[in-house]
């Protein structure tokens, strides 16, 4: 079968949970290897980039990319495969928004340099060294890529076709994004491969949700145990389910935890963080300031618990730098 | 949205001399029972304050949707003034209550991502206040004219279409 449409896997900042996902399609990854050529899938077989640039623009039918932008090497092969591809899909919560390695654009790369080579109390680094771009050793000049300041979502980066949201994407969401792009049968450009309705609204708990709430104590599941039937956000737990979109098959909150939040927001929002803030402000119960003040203590960080995986593509994008 | 946007752009047209350094951009977004009655009727008193604001008017101070704040930002703004009716006074029963919780929340955020204090400020102006307009916008103005504008960072390459 010389034309089966050709398919490449790829990973750039990320912790391979989503080539777990791709696993985890079990005996359907059967029918995809007998439809599809992989012709690039590091994590399981060994393809060089020159493999990939000896390739025809445009062969690859489509190139699933997860992880985040945090190294020159990653912009590299973002570039290298958007030439190569057809369509490209963002895979996965860091592709698509970010993800967990996008919390670090509330740091820089000096900060984080200075922990990881100089502060930690568990390193052993008396020469101070730090890794470097460009080092000669035993005659050989050796290189590493670049360390952004800045993580960024693949869309930041290079064009993305389609979006598959999730930490990691489940198996029903690739399998049905995998079908619809064999049989031809694409919705338009930029759509976002779930459900474009909130987490609450598929919730398994939502007929415990009052008709009112009011918080007024926030808990939190490290010290803390939540009600495993009742609306978390009624218990005073951080539920980020008002502004998720919903397809994950409610994983966490299966597993008696709050919506963290890595599908992202549904169509039309601009930045998930602002919106489920504003949703979670209005259901706290003081009006007056100190009480507010007294309240809002009780979450130790509000923009890294916002924005858990959704900070590069927020609309502020990083802290600011000096 | 669309009306921050909007508020920038007329901002962008107004040019500022070569050279000059930029004059502070903030956007306004007033109530319209309190603060933009107040800031009608300090026009109608000939009161003259700074021209850095272009209002935005909203029913509700509660109407302000924190991605407002940051869209304002991300669009060109050095700061946004809220401006609602004083606690208890709110024409919707609770709308201010719930601008309250949410600015002292997005403050909180803000100052994670090294916003400075001054940028956002939330002010109660009742409709009889217009001086009160007057004294805010030209003290904000004067204190962002100190701190210097707003630079956007980490969006080299950025698409801003809702995701």
């Amino acid at each position: 079968m010389p034309d089966k449409p050709k398919v490449a896997f790829y990973w750039c900042a990320s912790c391979g949970g989503c080539e777990e996902a791709i696993v985890d399609l079990a005996e359907d990854i059967l029918q995809v290897v007998e439809a599809v050529d992989i012709v690039l899938w590091p994590v399981a077989l060994d393809f060089k980039r020159a493999d990939v640039e000896a390739m025809p623009d445009r062969s690859i039918a489509v190139a699933f990319i997860n992880g985040a932008v945090r190294l020159s090497e990653q912009e590299e092969w973002a570039h290298l495969l958007r030439r190569k591809s057809q369509l490209v899909v963002a895979f996965g919560s860091c592709a698509h928004l970010g993800g967990i390695p996008g919390l670090a654009n509330f740091t820089t790369r000096a900060e984080i340099f200075a922990t990881s080579y100089h502060d930690l109390p568990s390193l052993d680094n008396p020469d101070g060294v730090e890794p470097l771009e460009r080092t000669r050793a035993n005659g050989e000049d050796l290189t590493l890529p670049a360390f952004f300041d800045t993580v960024r979502a693949l869309d930041q980066v290079i064009e993305v076709d389609y979006y598959l949201p999730g930490c990691a994407p489940p198996p029903d969401l690739i399998m049905g994004a995998v079908t619809a792009i064999l049989k031809g049968e694409l919705p338009p450009r930029g759509t976002v491969l779930a459900p474009n309705k909130a987490q609450c609204d598929v919730c398994p708990r939502k007929d415990t949700k009052p008709d009112r709430i009011e918080i007024s104590e926030i808990k939190r599941v490290a010290t803390s145990t939540p009600d495993p039937e009742k609306c978390f956000l009624a218990q005073g737990y951080v539920c980020l389910g008002p502004a998720t979109r919903s397809g994950c098959h409610e994983r966490c909150l299966h597993g008696n935890m709050p919506c963290r939040g890595c599908f992202g927001p549904m169509d039309g929002v601009y930045d998930q963080g602002a919106k489920f803030l504003s949703a979670f402000a209005s259901v706290l119960a003081p009006r007056d300031e100190a009480e507010i003040e007294a309240l809002l203590d009780q979450i130790p960080d509000p923009a890294g618990t916002f924005y858990r995986f959704s900070l590069p593509k927020s609309l502020l994008h990083r802290r600011r730098m000096a | 949205m669309a009306t921050a946007v909007i508020a920038v752009d007329e901002m962008r047209k107004a040019k500022a001399p070569v050279g000059a350094i930029r004059e502070p951009r903030i956007v306004g977004f007033f109530c319209n029972w309190c603060t933009y009655t107040a800031s009608d009727l300090a026009g109608t008193a000939r009161m003259t304050y700074e021209p850095n604001i272009p209002v935005v008017r909203v029913m509700c101070s509660g109407r302000v949707d924190p991605q407002f704040v940051l869209k304002a930002f991300e669009d060109g703004a050095d700061g946004v003034l809220i401006g609602g009716c004083h606690p208890g006074d709110c024409h919707y029963q609770e709308g201010n209550y719930k601008t309250l919780r949410r600015f002292r929340l997005l403050k909180r955020v803000l100052r994670q991502f090294g916003v400075e204090e001054e940028r956002v400020r939330l002010e109660w102006i009742s409709a009889s206040e217009g001086d009160r307009v007057q004294h805010v916008i030209n003290e904000m103005t004067e204190q962002l004219r100190r701190l210097g504008p707003w630079t956007r960072q980490g969006a080299e390459r950025c698409q801003t279409s809702p995701r």
